[in-house]
């Protein structure tokens, strides 16, 4: 398993990279793992808002169901469309073309509650 | 928690393992689209040791096996296996079970691993002192070898002819020179095997099978794609779309439950039930949405509750999501439009024939 290091993390297992503003949202290598083949992912309209600590969608394996978490509150400015042809890339390639959300920061400060890479680690190693 | 002999095996392939059945299964390796695709596409081996043995001997283990289960054990000959349920006295089912005919006066039954105990139970309690019954699940490795490649994979090590063995029968031979039954059974639909042995020939049997399989690109399979292969075939899973609340009538097993063989448990209530008409029916569901089913969801008719979805995945081969379930025998025609709550959003759906997958 990676974990980027310039990525942050939730306690639900996404991660969140940010970028003048705009936060890349996806899930972990972790999560991947545990929820084995993803064959759907419900993902919100671009313009909607979503909260921190919230669901913004659901991703469907064969086996289980999970809902995602937002790291951050703001607005959809991007969703990924190649996952929804591609579900496996969210296996394959989890932090790159697997992504799943742009979002517009309404309020940066709210990264300072994310884990840091190391922090994350720990908590999947309980 | 029990192990199987395979279970250092699993380990070193990387597999996840889970509880089930009271033992430390191997719920996937590759992954569970991977695992089914060989399965459908190549041969596949699933460590099903799990399951149960049980040894019924002597003069009435005839007539304690007729007593005891639906189907007509009088049918069978040495050589020939059978598919078949035990049920209460209410009609409700024990478990599911195959019946494999030995010899004359002897027969071994194979039962659900989470069912051991119970069945055992039950079976002891009707079982007459004259006949010799014997449990030995925990001496028994059992591998299903399944797909279109596993009679060639399987072919390389017996002198048997595989190909002459039909569907629901088996020998007793030897096979990388250890005596077993091979039996030409499956939960895949697909050609296969299943093969019972001593567990402590385990390793040198799993060796000997992925060696020969090598060329077909043989594949270790968990419990994960059992599920999903099964499911597309529309075969029932104890503990899921039948229990100890559900009757084989109603389950779809009225192919299995003979009525007309003379005396065994639960037949007057079955009778009955067959008699008024059933109330509810075991349908196979397809969803017209993305999205995937599950065991628990709710199926809704006309708006109100229609029932509970009993199995329900994503179908690796079809790529839609399918599911089984209970619904009023009013709305179990084939065509009828139903919906399916999935986590607050209702999804439509058709009752569609089974089994979801056409095999030719």
């Amino acid at each position: 398993m990676t974990f980027p290091e310039h990525l942050k993390y939730t306690k639900d297992h996404e991660w969140i990279r940010i970028d003048g503003g705009i936060g890349v949202i996806g899930i972990t290598d972790y999560a991947q793992g545990e929820l084995g083949d993803v064959v759907f992912v419900e993902l919100p309209a671009v313009g909607k808002k979503v909260e921190f600590g919230q669901s913004f969608g659901t991703v469907e394996a064969v086996k289980a169901v999970s809902d995602l978490y937002s790291p951050v509150t703001g607005e959809v400015t991007d969703i990924n469309k190649e996952i929804q042809d591609s579900p496996e890339l969210v296996n394959k390639e989890p932090y790159e073309r697997g992504w799943m959300i742009k979002v517009k920061l309404a309020n940066a400060g709210e990264v300072k509650n994310l884990l840091d890479v190391e922090a994350y680690k720990k908590l999947i190693a309980k | 928690m029990k192990r199987t002999p395979f279970f250092s095996i699993h380990q070193n392939l990387g597999a996840k393992i889970v509880p089930f059945g009271g033992y430390e299964m191997p719920v996937q390796y590759a992954g569970i689209m991977e695992e089914h695709k060989s399965v459908r596409n190549n041969v596949g081996v699933f460590d099903v040791s799990h399951m149960g043995e049980f040894f019924a001997k002597g003069p009435n283990a005839l007539s304690f096996l007729q007593k005891i289960t639906v189907n007509d054990v009088s049918k069978l000959v040495p050589g020939k296996a059978q598919y078949s349920a035990m049920c209460y006295e209410n009609g409700g089912i024990v478990d599911d079970l195959l019946i494999y005919m030995l010899a004359e006066h002897s027969y071994m039954i194979v039962v659900n691993a989470a069912n051991i105990d119970k069945d055992w139970e039950w079976m002891k309690s009707h079982c007459p002192s004259d006949v010799g019954f014997e449990n030995k699940s925990d001496v028994t490795a059992l591998l299903a070898i399944q797909g279109p490649k596993s009679l060639n994979t399987m072919q390389k090590l017996t002198k048997a002819d595989l190909s002459s063995i039909q569907y629901y029968n088996f020998v007793q031979s030897t096979l990388a020179g250890v005596d077993m039954i091979i039996s030409r059974t499956g939960y895949t639909g697909e050609l296969g095997f299943e093969i019972y042995f001593d567990v402590m020939h385990g390793e040198k049997i799993w060796t000997a099978i992925f060696d020969a399989g090598k060329e077909f690109n043989i594949a270790p399979i968990g419990l994960g794609a059992r599920d999903t292969l099964r499911l597309e075939m529309g075969y029932c899973l104890y503990g899921n779309d039948i229990d100890q609340t559900t009757h084989p009538l109603e389950a779809g097993l009225g192919w299995i439950t003979k009525l007309n063989k003379g005396d065994f448990i639960g037949k007057p209530v079955l009778e009955k039930a067959k008699a008024e008409g059933l109330k509810r029916k075991l349908v196979g569901m397809m969803l017209s949405d993305k999205a995937v089913p599950r065991h628990g969801y709710q199926i809704v008719v006309n708006g109100a509750h229609g029932g509970t979805i009993t199995s329900g995945t994503f179908s690796p081969s079809l790529e839609k999501g399918i599911a089984m379930g209970y619904v009023n025998s009013t709305h179990s025609e084939v065509g009828s439009k139903l919906q399916v709550d999935v986590r607050g959003k209702l999804l439509d759906a058709a009752v569609v024939p089974l089994p979801f997958l056409k095999k030719n």
